[in-house]
């Protein structure tokens, strides 16, 4: 089972490498994601957003334009996110903690 | 309370971090449109200096800086300063979250420059007020009789 398990696990990590292998240079100016037009004949995003982030919203940092303006609506579910986190921890924790409590007795309760 | 050493040397170092930890976490905040930074890593230093005086000098002493109830309401408040930016766009005949409709009496582009850094503090308060308030219910509600003042 072991064995099995490890050879799976190096078979996947060679797919993995074999698929990483044939990707393009990260700096290649003429792969697909750094053309200003797509090899589908559609317009690249990522050009827009390097010409245009500072005359948008006058920001020299690119990365909080894209993150709080261009894609303001992933942003506003991430923080979603992590408010509905927030609120599920409440629940479980502080239920727990009230059963602890009654089955104890009063005098652990104040402090 | 239980669950901390009552110690001057820790309570006191640790007094003395924190400010500096809050002034360098509003400047993440706000530097965050020139350089690395934003509401979401702003928020989590902020929640560390409000865990780090709950941890030094308890929960109970820490009551002063940030309340146990506080961490709820305060990231529903950060998450509704986020959707209310972009409602208010709606209301003002724009787009969800089109910044650039805020009536802040600037140019557009400065606008939008404005509308990132309210919901970069929107999003700050939110993971704040949720990491403190996590930690505050895995801690419980030991000290939760009698005013919070009391410390």
């Amino acid at each position: 089972m072991k064995r099995l398990v490890l050879l799976v696990l190096t078979s996947f990590a060679a797919l993995m490498l074999y698929g990483v292998s044939t990707l393009p240079d990260r700096a290649d100016p003429h792969a697909p994601a750094n053309l200003e037009v797509s090899p589908a004949g559609s317009p690249v995003a990522q050009d827009y957003y390097i010409r245009h982030a500072y005359e948008d919203a006058h920001t020299p940092n690119m990365v909080t334009v894209i993150l709080a303006d261009y894609r303001g609506y992933d942003t506003l579910g991430e923080t979603t996110v992590i408010f509905a986190a927030g609120l599920a921890c409440f629940p479980i924790l502080r239920g727990r903690r009230r059963e602890d409590l009654e089955g104890s007795g009063e005098e652990d309760t104040g402090s | 309370m239980r669950g901390y050493y009552d110690d001057r040397i820790v309570a006191l170092s640790s007094r003395l971090v924190v400010p500096f930890i809050q002034l360098f976490a509003l400047y993440v905040v706000f530097h965050g449109h020139y350089s690395p930074g934003g509401g979401f890593q702003g928020g989590a230093m902020l929640a560390a200096s409000f865990l780090l005086i709950r941890l030094s000098v308890g929960t109970d002493g820490a009551q002063l800086q940030f309340r146990k109830g506080w961490g709820t309401p305060g990231s529903s408040i950060g998450t509704l300063v986020y959707l209310m930016t972009g409602i208010f766009a709606l209301i003002l005949g724009g787009y969800f979250l089109d910044y650039s409709l805020l009536p802040l009496g600037m140019g557009e582009a400065e606008t939008r420059g404005m509308g990132i850094l309210i919901v970069e503090i929107g999003v700050a308060i939110a993971v704040a007020c949720t990491l403190t308030a996590i930690y505050d219910d895995l801690v419980g509600e030991e000290g939760r009789s009698g005013s919070p003042h009391d410390a």
